[in-house]
């Protein structure tokens, strides 16, 4: 089993006729994604890579069932678009963009909420289910079925991590990207409670970075999991006041250090690695006891 | 985008909170007349760092001839690591209650909040928990009189001063919405009798949304010249202080790898991400961007997803032709196209790593090696 997505999820892609939505759904075909509709207004009729093109996610849903979709729009409109997927009855809603305006996306987690609609992101690279299903921008070759669920904040160092993951021998059940931006939809607890239901997660990746206070929230859920969560963090030696490049990474007013993460989620329970590539060798002995 | 006070102050006027009377000033001229008609005054001085009032910031005058010595000690003065390029004379208050009020985004929540104190005048920062009043504001329906009766109950206001206040919460919360703002502070708001004032103002917008800002706002610069050059070419860039310049893609990587060069024992020069997908025009520039810091050395650090590593190893060759690099360069490539593009490294002589750990090493002794001439790190 998997959370989230799986080889039976429908997807759509809106913004599917730019050249970031082609690419990206080429790949994700290309990974075994079902992709059965992209939407792309006035450029409805056409096909690309073989997916029927529609003018709107109405007319999208009026024609196939969809469980899910990946918006690759620029920032100025992921919100009219975001809420034409909820209002369509779309229940997750996977949003890549990055610099989504802060009032946009509280905009859009409150409607999302009253419609109970799973928002991934934004500026997230998706979730993927290795060897089922893919909704995002992640690179294929570098993830692996198994039984190690990955929830992260950034992407590039998700791969890194993965892919040490992989390399040592140790799949992944679900990998998901949360995002770097400050709003962000679904957070570690949400999804460290799915591994948690997941009889096939056995254990569990964190993958976070200073600013915010999402590990010190997670930590209380980490307290009661059953299963091993292993930890790294970025942003050790980040000067407070400076964005790291994501939005979110910022130490502000003394709060979202790494000190503080380290302490509670070591408190919690969950081993910290203070190097990337010892994740892979402390799942490895989790997974032995 | 940080506003200064009185551009803040501005906006607060324009939409009916009332402000202490006073006037802006970019010399010591023409505050002997200002004064003489106002009295006593307090002398702020416009810079964008927070604890202002602590480093010296803040002066008071009873005389005109007192408010331009003030002024001209302000003006002369470093504050923060900026100067005083202007200041805010303001009449001075009879103040009876100082409060702290504050919009500000909740990340755990996803929505704004709004933050009362009767500490007003302090860092908002160090006051305890308990003395704060939150409350979690819904998008859909904002701040409304309601809202801001609990928060006037809770801060032991009534009468006259509540309904002022109530009024001038709701403005504020239109104001926090408008302008796309990510923080609006009023710390303090005076009561002084049965008025209130804004004795002073901050907010920052999110940058974000800088394609709808409305016309009456100004651009305020705050980032550095190298930053300002990298955010033009779609780049992250943080400038700091040690001795190894560093390109990554990613934020988290590109952290990472400064907390490894940390863990090894020397410190990066700044925090660049060349983002996903940067072309090789992108990167060629990313990297004379880097160089003209003039680090001891270079770590480049590619987890290749959307970014290909030829297109990396191509730019790296463009500009090792154009400039002269006569300091160590490690590079680290994997992901997409890794093959071809450690192939045009080599072929240029230049080895690459593939794993992250080997590469910070050797970045940090070749560093170490001070005084000695290396090209790249293949003897």
């Amino acid at each position: 089993m998997t959370i989230l997505i799986n080889n039976q999820t429908n997807i759509l892609v809106q913004g599917i006729t730019g050249k970031q939505g082609q690419f990206h759904t080429e790949q994700m075909l290309a990974y075994g994604s079902k992709i059965v509709a992209g939407v792309s207004p006035t450029k409805g009729g056409q096909r690309i890579a073989d997916v029927p093109v529609y003018d709107t996610v109405d007319q999208a849903v009026s024609e196939v069932k969809i469980d899910a979709s990946v918006l690759f729009i620029p920032s100025q409109l992921v919100k009219d678009v975001a809420f034409e997927a909820m209002d369509a009855g779309i229940k997750t809603l996977v949003i890549i963009t990055e610099h989504v305006p802060l009032h946009d996306a509280m905009q859009i987690m409150a409607f999302a909420e009253r419609k109970n609609v799973t928002i991934v992101g934004p500026n997230t690279y998706g979730l993927i289910s290795p060897g089922q299903s893919k909704i995002g921008i992640m690179p294929n070759r570098i993830f692996t079925p198994g039984s190690t669920g990955v929830v992260a904040r950034s992407g590039t160092l998700s791969y890194e991590i993965v892919a040490n993951l992989t390399t040592t021998g140790i799949g992944q059940s679900t990998v998901v990207g949360l995002g770097g931006d400050r709003i962000v939809g679904l957070s570690f607890i949400d999804v460290l409670r799915k591994f948690e239901d997941d009889p096939d997660t056995k254990a569990v990746v964190l993958v976070g970075e200073i600013g915010g206070d999402a590990e010190e929230e997670a930590s209380k859920y980490i307290k009661r999991m059953t299963k091993p969560v292993v930890a790294f963090l970025a942003g050790k030696s980040a000067p407070p006041g400076k964005r790291m490049g994501h939005a979110g990474a910022i130490i502000d007013g003394g709060r979202g250090t790494f000190e503080s993460k380290v302490e509670a989620l070591t408190q919690a329970g969950a081993q910290v690695a203070s190097l990337p590539w010892e994740v892979s060798s402390l799942i490895q002995s989790a997974l032995v006891l | 985008m940080k506003l200064y006070e009185y551009m803040a102050k501005e906006i607060f006027r324009n939409h009916g909170i009332v402000t202490p009377k006073g006037c802006v000033f970019s010399s010591p001229e023409g505050i002997k007349e200002y004064v003489e008609t106002i009295g006593s005054v307090v002398i702020k001085s416009q810079v964008l760092a927070g604890g202002r009032g602590k480093a010296g910031g803040i002066k008071f005058a009873d005389t005109p001839e007192e408010a331009v010595a003030r002024a001209k000690e302000l003006f002369a003065s470093q504050l923060k690591g900026s100067s005083v390029n202007e200041l805010l004379v303001e009449e001075k208050l009879k103040i009876d209650q100082e409060i702290y009020l504050g919009l500000a985004i909740d990340r755990a929540h996803r929505r704004p909040v709004l933050l009362a104190s009767k500490a007003g005048g302090m860092e908002i920062e160090q006051v305890p928990a308990e003395q704060i009043i939150k409350r979690l504001i819904d998008v859909s329906v904002g701040v409304q009189p309601y809202t801001t009766r609990e928060i006037s109950r809770r801060l032991g206001v009534s009468g006259e001063v509540a309904k002022k206040l109530s009024d001038l919460l709701v403005k504020l919360y239109q104001i926090f919405v408008t302008y796309d703002a990510e923080l609006v502070e009023i710390n303090p708001l005076v009561i002084s009798g049965t008025d209130i004032y804004a004795a002073d103002g901050k907010m920052t917008l999110d940058d974000d949304a800088s394609f709808r800002f409305r016309s009456d706002i100004p651009h305020v610069e705050e980032k550095t010249e190298l930053e300002k050059k990298a955010s033009a070419i779609g780049i992250a860039y943080v400038d700091l202080e040690g001795e190894i310049g560093v390109m990554a893609n990613g934020a988290g990587i590109t952290m990472a790898t400064l907390d490894l060069i940390k863990d090894y024992g020397m410190n990066a020069r700044n925090f660049m991400d060349a983002g996903g997908g940067a072309s090789r025009e992108t990167v060629a520039q990313a990297l004379e961007i880097l160089l003209s810091t003039k680090p001891k050395s270079l770590l480049i650090n590619i987890f290749g997803g959307i970014t290909r590593c030829d297109e990396v190893a191509k730019a790296f060759i463009d500009v090792k032709k154009s400039v002269e690099i006569n300091i160590p360069v490690v590079i680290r490539l994997v992901g997409t196209n890794e093959e071809a593009g450690i192939e045009i490294l080599q072929a240029n002589g230049i080895e690459s790593y593939k794993n992250i750990k080997d590469a910070v090493t050797a970045v940090v002794a070749l560093t170490q090696k001070k005084g000695a001439y290396h090209d790249n790190f293949d003897q």
